[in-house]
């Protein structure tokens, strides 16, 4: 199929930004939408223009480092991440808009990349139980009932991705701290931090330019692992909780 | 001049690992621990590590020592330390728990280990990794991991990779993912504590090695492409493993080998290179715009059988539509107490046989066709589609979003893939390198699976590193530091950062016609096809001409645009082809002074009348650690083989049958 591609070229952070279009021509429905990419840089490279710098690494979906606003929605049409997208899910002719994640907590770095680190910080302010190596007790002295422990995984499942900021028109973190809070509020290992954490990492989010969560849902509906969006109730629950 | 033998190496003097100490292989780490000096709680804040990595042994190892109280900086190029590929594991954890009282035991998982290895790997370092495998499990609970529970409460377990013991622990299909944001979490801990530096977006170029210790490296800022130098009393690679000289492998894109490289340019050994692990089931290359391969968990290949048509006519025909008769499932066929269960290396060895016998089905890619099905329709038949759906869906909704077939219609088509390297740093029993102060952890050292690894044995040994191993052992190093501090302009230092300078400008400069992927693919065929599942005298010899020509050929004619100033994702990526250029070379000489076949490394010379691994431990029990003796960039001279003499005292040498 042929397309055209309208990308977000930025040479820098405090440069002008701008779309520029590309026409790309014969490209297989079975391409990953990074493929697609890919096969566009080696063209430009071939006609001495730079390539487009977009982020990526494991490309199977797991590790969150790719990214990008395809037609105004957080990694595409499908549910799942950018690298994961294929091309069989455009058709032929059409025009594809692509842009970098939108969120002031998320500076631009280059291009369609941006700089996430906001979210190690809110991890560094308290997203951790604290164990020393070594201080562990056996690992089966410690029962944890089913139901919890398989809700503690399905929220444990965030990549870190930062699709819940993109999407939502307040570019807040809520989805993401949410799935932390919960993923470790579930487990007795993460009892005794349980009010300092969730405190400490909300007061973080704060910090870092993320905005009000207002119960919209479009950060669940783009997070590629199906995070649900109760864990935001959980979050606000722990904190009104902590507080009192 | 010592003789070159076959035009290609020379052979040097003996090495050996003399840290293990001398006591029966149960007591050996309970010494090695008390023998290590230790460092006081109070000088350690004036000792630094540097670590290069952010994976499961690098993040692992940064949190651990950040705790004790040294000073860490760590390195990771990407964005955050929770992206490090050990995050794309799928199946488990091995330890000897023995929860399910079958069995199990630390010898046991030793035994399997050596074994599994094809009799390649050291008895000391396996024994201690079977030794510590049952206190990961207990760290990572206590961290949060979310691993799988019965209705009990209690932990779940299952048996995998060719084991008659249920041993692994799992969280779903990505305990990997559960792990690292375990060890993550736990190194962001110490990075708010203040004891851990995190450098992320940052590529190591160059160790920094004074009075014969490494003291150092040299990194580039990948956002604003500073060359940053960091010193310290003490560095650990634990950057993973070189799967990607092959282009196409489940390596994640910018898994490199250059931080172990450009260290043993600097005179750490490098052992054992050609043993690399093919995974046998990989979605297929679709088209030459590929970039990367999925595996598929093994578990499919309980219920699935593999087949491809009997004749070369029926490749392009409608699987559906060829009858039971002309289908050859090969592997039931050739193996039949196995069947389609055979271990790893023969699986993917008899896909290449029947696919090079022009059997093979799928697209075209290529002059062939690199596909066999994978078949559930009897399972379908056999447990009803919802239950194949319960036990397999969510690879199933994989294989469909990446291909756009439905398997539960049609058969799925797999191939192997480049999966693990076995090969990296020769290490000591203290994880220590041939460099002084110079540690690799996890895949990038050499030191635990032989010339073969068994399935959840990763994810093991690189906690087995990072939390417990390299904070025991490297006390023992820096209780003689700190060391004398280096200057910022010392000749050394200027030296390492002319050389990274130098070979930017370079590669920038050359301004030929061709990018950097062009060559990095066209190098990858070459090595996968002279140097991947199946070897040969003069197959191993062609290809060392063909990468040496290749080689050649991108110092003159590569193309990378952009500055050195930026952000360059192309200059990056041309450094990293330069370096894995080399490893191939070394690779396939390797391979070639190894006449026998062990474990993953198949010489086509070598076999049984089963078309089995046969092994020569006559000559060939030993580790192959070979030095660098010089050359410019993209040049090599004859490297030297040092042979590590591998000795059983607890474990009997046998031959593997799967008959």
């Amino acid at each position: 199929m042929n397309l055209t591609l309208k990308i977000w070229r930025q040479s820098g952070p405090d440069a002008q930004g701008e779309l520029v279009t590309y026409p790309v021509n014969d490209v297989s429905e079975d391409m990953s939408f990074l493929e697609m990419l890919d096969v566009l840089n080696e063209d430009l490279t071939a006609k001495d223009e730079e390539p487009v710098a977009f982020d990526s690494d494991c490309r199977e979906g797991i590790c969150g480092m790719c990214s990008l606003m395809i037609n105004g929605e957080a990694h595409g049409p499908e549910v799942t991440t950018t690298c994961q997208l294929h091309m069989r899910s455009f058709s032929d002719g059409e025009t594809i808009t692509i842009e970098p994640w939108r969120a002031q907590a998320f500076p631009l770095v280059k291009d369609l990349i941006v700089d996430r680190s906001a979210f190690d910080r809110i991890i560094q302010a308290g997203g951790y139980i604290s164990v020393k190596t070594g201080a562990a007790v056996e690992a089966n002295n410690l029962q944890v009932q089913k139901h919890k422990a398989d809700r503690a995984f399905d929220t444990a499942t965030c990549i870190g991705c930062g699709a819940c900021v993109a999407a939502c028109p307040n570019a807040s973190g809520m989805l993401f701290l949410g799935a932390k809070i919960t993923h470790l509020g579930e487990l007795p290992q993460g009892q005794a931090e349980r009010d300092s954490r969730v405190v400490k990492m909300i007061n973080q989010h704060d910090a870092e330019d993320f905005g009000g969560c207002q119960n919209l849902g479009e950060c669940s509906a783009a997070c590629p692992k199906e995070i649900p969006l109760n864990v935001i109730s959980q979050l606000n629950r722990d904190f009104i909780k902590a507080k009192s | 001049m010592p003789e070159l033998i076959d035009n290609l190496y020379s052979l040097g003097d003996q090495i050996e690992d003399t840290r293990a100490p001398d006591v029966p292989i149960a007591e050996m780490w309970t010494k090695a621990k008390f023998d290590n000096k230790l460092v006081n709680p109070t000088n350690r804040r004036k000792l630094s590590v540097i670590i290069v990595g952010t994976g499961l042994a690098g993040g692992a190892a940064a949190a651990t020592l950040g705790e004790a109280g040294y000073h860490v900086k760590s390195f990771c190029y990407q964005d955050s330390p929770r992206r490090a590929h050990s995050v794309a594991a799928q199946g488990g954890i091995n330890a000897a728990k023995n929860y399910n009282d079958d069995g199990d035991s630390i010898y046991r998982l030793f035994y399997d280990t050596v074994k599994g290895g094809d009799y390649r790997s050291r008895e000391s370092n396996s024994y201690r990794l079977a030794e510590v495998s049952a206190n990961i499990i207990d760290q990572c609970v206590a961290q949060g991991v979310p691993f799988a529970r019965d209705y009990g409460g209690l932990l779940d377990n299952r048996s995998f990779g060719g084991v008659q013991v249920a041993r692994t622990f799992y969280a779903r299909g990505q305990t990997g993912q559960q792990l690292l944001i375990g060890a993550y979490q736990a190194m962001e801990r110490q990075v708010a504590e203040g004891t851990v530096e995190q450098f992320t977006r940052h590529e190591m170029l160059e160790v920094i090695i004074v009075d014969g210790k490494a003291r150092g490296i040299i990194a580039r800022d990948m956002v604003t492409g500073e060359i940053e130098t960091h010193l310290a009393d003490v560095v650990v690679l634990a950057s993973g493993g070189y799967g990607n000289v092959f282009y196409l492998s489940t390596n994640a894109m910018g898994c490199n080998v250059t931080a172990t490289w450009r260290a043993h340019r600097k005179g750490a050994y490098f052992a054992n290179p050609c043993y690399t692990q093919i995974h046998p089931t990989c979605i297929p290359v679709a088209g030459d715009y590929q970039s990367k391969l999925t595996l598929m968990s093994e578990s499919l290949r309980n219920d699935g059988r593999i087949w491809v048509p009997k004749s070369r006519d029926d490749v392009e025909k409608d699987p559906r539509d060829i009858p039971e008769e002309d289908r050859d499932y090969y592997l039931e066929r050739k193996y039949p107490a196995f069947g389609n269960l055979v271990p790893r290396d023969i699986g993917s060895r008899q896909a290449k046989v029947v696919c090079d016998e022009g059997r093979g089905v799928g697209p075209k890619v290529g002059d062939f066709r690199r596909g066999v099905y994978l078949d559930f329709a009897s399972a379908i038949e056999r447990m009803g589609e919802e239950a194949v759906k319960a036990k397999y869906g969510n690879l199933f909704d994989m294989y469909q979003q990446i291909t756009g077939e439905n398997p539960y219609e049609v058969p799925m088509r797999i191939y192997p893939a480049v999966h693990y390297t076995m090969g990296g740093l020769w290490v000591d029993y203290n994880l220590e390198t041939t460099v002084p102060g110079l540690f690799a952890a996890g895949e990038a050292n050499f030191s635990d699976h032989g010339a073969n690894r068994l399935g959840a044995s990763s994810l093991m040994q690189c906690l087995s590193d990072g939390y417990f191993v390299l904070p025991n052992t490297i006390r023992d190093y820096l209780a003689s530091g700190p060391f004398e501090p280096v200057a910022e302009d010392a000749p050394e230092v200027l030296e390492a950062r002319k050389t990274v300078e130098d070979r930017i400008e370079k590669l920038l400069s050359i301004n030929g016609d061709r990018t950097v992927d062009s060559f990095h693919k066209e190098l990858g065929n070459i090595v996968w096809e002279y140097c991947g599942m199946e070897r040969n005298d003069a197959g191993l010899r062609k290809g060392i001409d063909l990468v040496r020509s290749l080689r050649e050929e991108f110092w003159r004619n590569v193309k990378v645009p952009g500055s050195a100033t930026t952000l360059n994702q192309s200059l990056e990526k041309a450094g990293r082809v330069a370096d894995f250029f080399e490893l191939a070379e070394l690779m396939f000489i390797d391979a070639l002074h190894r006449t026998e076949s062990c474990g993953c490394h198949f010489r086509s010379e070598s076999q049984t009348e089963d078309g089995e691994a046969l092994r020569d431990d006559d000559k060939f029990a030993y580790v192959a650690a070979w030095e660098f003796t010089g050359g410019d960039e993209g040049t090599f001279e004859p490297p030297v083989l040092h042979k590590e003499d591998l000795v059983y005292n607890f474990i009997q040498l046998k031959q593997r049958s799967y008959k």
